[in-house]
């Protein structure tokens, strides 16, 4: 057990957690949050999706201690309804999504894409989708609400 | 109290969306012991509730898995009452609180399911418009509703609204019921509207639940917090058919947080206070099974081809004579996981005195309500099932089998316990789609038509766990502790009846079903996969037209047609001709590297025609998917782009299924554990994908959950035939070489 200092959505927490526990975990259990969620606890899905500074990483298989005061965003953290972030609106308009669990690495991977590449060509756009799963199979939507996510910041 | 969220609305990019956000805050919860019967059917504030401040609660037995049927269902309350879709609030399938239409299974939910609905929202109208009358001495025919305000005709003046007249009368009225399960249905004196008057139904109305789950403020099962709640994790046996030797927990007795492993029978979970206790728990604890061995074939369809069927069943006749030309062909379709993106998840709070609430996204709560209580001894009405939303389950996924694992270990414990499930425990563990084969025999006349068809079809039946989880050995934490499965049906694979769309003078089919492949307690558990034997049936019985096309030197469309007198099935295959770019000629192509595939299917009343574009080598098998374009007719739509968007995500999923889709396993267990020995469609595979729905207002809605997942297969593999000239007869097409 280890005192660990965690900023996440731009709160500061201190929690009480075991150094290799993965960052989802921590999340979830001892900050109460209901995002991200936990998909296959393998890196392989996408579902933990978190931000750390800035970068779309897998929160099941990065232990806290490597996330200890870095910024961490959460799907919660990175836009409001009232005020969307950009790939937010755009996902909404495209009115995106089946069941939606996968959301997390869909959303949070196309913001952190378009922070580096406002315009994202197709290479890099699958560069960053490779690594993710949606079962339901909503990637039609996913592309369209990327573009127009795009387009907006244009 | 009922499972209740925050409603908002806001304009987002001139998108006036409703909010439906859920608050762990506002987490269903249970809970006397008198609250847990269901509601009956019979009295309308059972089906809907009106508050003084106009909002309109109603409540019903389905449930939505992902595809927005929620939103559809509110509109079509809301059009009947004449109120904003904004007032709808649906409380759904929550055993306590709503009344039990069977939950959800075989597209339904629009078909039948808002039937109920529909006629409860128009008795309460008629009856609200009754109760106006007398109260502005207005005969009821002057009357008129906006928004749940009735008022004179050309008197605006003189007004009264809903919440005011329930203030004095409760909606507490009998209905006259017919039918239980799917087909529960209800009447009043109201008469629904005439569709031709729809406002609210056929409108694009943006979906109530995705602006929680954009905003990651949606509660999904996963996110139900119970006080003094405790986290479990099971462990399966080594396989099929093993039992438990011996448990030794001493590792996992250093691991802070770690309660206890709990046994019973071949049922091991541990139970620790968080979750990753719990994981670090399950991988400390030293299991010891019996050995196994030869449970499961090494050639499956060798198998199922000499294996003595467990039923059969035959139907029609065809005769086959000398001068004929005669063409024959076999189909095989692996076993497929349901493998949720989200592993079965469930809360489980069982008290002292028995009284036991479980949280679940459970497509039938009512069912498993029951099941549950015969697997904790229990009276069924000192159970609630609490329907929350999961990840999508397309049938019976895993959501009621980890509920009976969380109900075993809270019973254990004798404290709430919430299991998650491992992606080995979905994926390897959670119900299997079940393998078929088919056998197909034809005679083409000299005019180039089909005088005589044989169907044979061999397959395990997608009901050996049915999906009603209504008894304690339907469940597998049931079966591990060693209730039987007693209500296993026999489900076969059909091309025919209500799902055959052609005119043949002579068919015979005979179905046979294959015994399981381990009798109890076994991961390869058949069960329904969304449209259950449908992809299966239909990648044969499509692929077999295609080279019965072929064989008679036609194109495939218009081979199609010969056969088809039905006009809406006409129509969806021009429809899907004309968008595609369909170019007239028989398959192959002489230009070898890319073709074009059609196939169709029909269901429950739903027509569907996919045209596949792919570009196919035929040296190294390499086969990549560039477009997808389906027509689709369900009659009425309701909700056009939630329509579509359902549509389009099924042809993914179900391109998916046909490419790439096969459980593996070796002699005693699926190896198919995770997304890398299990894989899926990822972003590089999925094709341009295009909708074209065709809407029949004057036809009462059918299904659409399912259909649109029929015809893929067949339309993938008739496009590598067009390209390559190699006929592709297993699936996964991509696996078949
Ligand atoms: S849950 Fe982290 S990648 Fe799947
Ligand atoms: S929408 Fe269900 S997994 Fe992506």
């Amino acid at each position: 057990m280890a005192q660990i200092s965690l900023n996440v959505n731009g709160k500061n927490y201190r929690v009480d957690a075991e150094p290799d526990c993965p960052l989802l975990y921590v999340l979830r259990d001892n900050i109460g949050l209901n995002n991200p969620r936990f998909g296959c606890g393998l890196g392989q899905c996408g579902a933990c999706t978190v931000l750390v500074n800035g970068s779309a990483m897998r929160s099941c298989t990065l232990p806290v201690e490597r996330a200890a005061s870095k910024k961490i965003v959460t799907l919660e953290g990175l836009g409001t309804p009232e005020h969307p972030h950009p790939v937010q609106a755009a996902f909404l308009e495209e009115q995106a999504f089946q069941c939606g669990y996968c959301l997390n690495g869909w959303i949070l991977s196309a913001a952190a894409l378009l922070e580096r590449h406002p315009h994202p060509s197709e290479q890099q756009i699958q560069a960053a989708f490779e690594g993710l799963i949606c079962r339901c199979g909503s990637h039609a939507q996913i592309s369209a609400a990327v573009k127009r996510a795009a387009e907006r910041r244009a | 109290m009922a499972a209740t969220s925050r409603r908002e609305f806001l304009a987002i990019g001139g998108l006036l969306v409703g909010f439906k956000f859920g608050d762990s805050a506002f987490a269903p919860q249970l809970l006397a012991a008198e609250t847990a019967q269901t509601p009956a059917p019979a009295r309308l504030d059972s089906w809907l509730r009106i508050g003084a401040d106009q909002s309109v609660r109603v409540f019903t037995g389905k449930v939505d898995i992902g595809m927005g049927v929620q939103t559809a269902l509110m509109q079509i309350v809301a059009e009947e009452l004449d109120v904003a879709v904004a007032r709808v609030e649906l409380i759904m399938g929550d055993t306590g609180e709503t009344p039990d239409q069977g939950g959800v299974g075989g597209s339904t939910s629009i078909s039948a399911g808002a039937k109920p609905l529909r006629n409860a929202a128009a008795a309460a109208r008629a009856l609200l418009i009754e109760l106006a009358s007398a109260r502005l001495g207005v005969a009821p025919g002057q009357l008129e509703v906006a928004d749940g305000v009735i008022r004179v005709k050309g008197d605006a003046s003189k007004s009264v609204s809903y919440g005011a007249l329930v203030n004095d009368h409760n909606l507490t009225e009998n209905l006259r019921v017919s039918g239980s399960g799917f087909a529960v249905n209800v009447e009043g004196n109201g008469k629904p509207k005439d569709p031709a008057k729809y406002k609210i139904v056929g409108q694009s109305v943006p979906r109530v639940d995705l602006p929680g789950k954009i905003f990651g403020r949606a509660m999904y099962s996963t996110d139900v917090r119970v006080p003094g709640m405790l986290h479990g994790r099971v462990i399966r046996p080594s396989g099929a058919g093993a039992s438990l030797v011996r448990v030794d927990d001493s590792a996992a007795k250093g691991i802070r947080g770690y309660v206890q492993t709990v046994t019973r029978g071949n049922f091991v979970g541990v139970v620790a206070e968080n979750e990753w206790a719990a994981i670090r728990a399950r991988d400390a604890v030293k299991v010891t099974w019996s050995g196994v061995a030869d449970v499961f074939p090494s050639d499956l369809y060798a198998h199922m081809r000499q294996a003595k069927p467990k039923a059969s069943r035959e139907s029609g006749r065809a005769e086959f004579s000398r001068g004929q030309k005669i063409v024959e062909a076999s189909y095989e379709w692996p076993f497929q996981a349901h493998a949720t993106m989200g592993p079965g998840c469930a809360v489980a709070d069982f008290r002292a005195d028995g009284i036991t609430t479980v949280w679940s996204g459970a497509q039938k709560p009512h069912a498993l309500k029951q099941g549950l209580a015969q697997m904790l001894g229990v009276d069924e009405d000192r159970v609630r099932v609490v329907w929350v939303e999961a990840a999508g389950s397309y049938g019976r996924a895993g959501d009621e089998d980890v509920a009976g694992d969380a109900a075993l270990l809270s019973q254990a414990v004798g404290k709430p316990v919430r299991v998650e499930w491992s992606r080995a425990d979905m994926t390897a563990w959670g119900g299997k789609g079940p393998a078929a084969m088919v056998d197909f025999k034809a005679a083409l006349g000299a005019d180039g038509r089909i005088e005589a068809l044989e169907m044979i079809a061999r397959a395990f039946s997608g009901t050996e766990i049915i999906p009603q989880a209504n008894t304690a050995g339907n469940m597998l934490a049931g079966q591990l502790i060693g209730m039987p499965n007693t209500t296993e049906g026999n489900e076969y694979v059909q091309w025919g009846a209500s799902t055959f769309a052609y005119e043949i003078p002579q068919v015979h089919w005979a179905g046979h079903v294959i015994a399981p492949l381990a009798p109890a307690a076994s991961p390869m558990r058949a069960m329904h996969l969304r449209d259950p034997n449908g992809p299966a049936g239909t990648f044969a019985g499509e692929s077999f037209l295609d080279e019965l096309a072929a064989a008679a030197g036609a194109d495939p469309i218009e081979f199609r047609l010969r056969h088809i007198k039905d006009p809406r099935m006409e129509a969806i295959l021009k429809a899907v001709a004309e968008r595609a770019g369909w170019e007239t000629r028989p398959s192959p192509k002489r230009d070898l590297g890319a073709g074009r595939g059609i196939a169709i299917a029909l269901r429950g009343g739903t027509y569907v025609a996919t045209v596949a574009e792919v570009e196919a080598d035929r040296t190294n098998r390499a086969i990549r998917v560039k477009r997808l374009v389906c027509a689709h007719d369900c009659g009425l739509i309701v909700n056009p782009e939630a329509l579509r968007g359902t549509i389009q995500a099924n042809l993914v999923q179900s391109m998916s299924r046909a490419l790439k889709e096969r459980v593996t396993f070796d002699d005693h267990k699926v190896t198919s554990v995770d997304w890398k020995s299990y894989p899926v469609a990822r972003w590089a595979d999925v094709p341009k994908i295009e909708v074209v729905l065709v809407n029949h207002p004057e036809i009462a809605p059918s299904g659409a959950g399912e259909p649109s997942s029929r015809p893929t297969a067949a339309a993938i593999a008739n496009a590598v035939f067009d390209a390559t000239g190699v006929r592709v007869r297993r699936a996964p097409i991509l696996g078949s070489g």
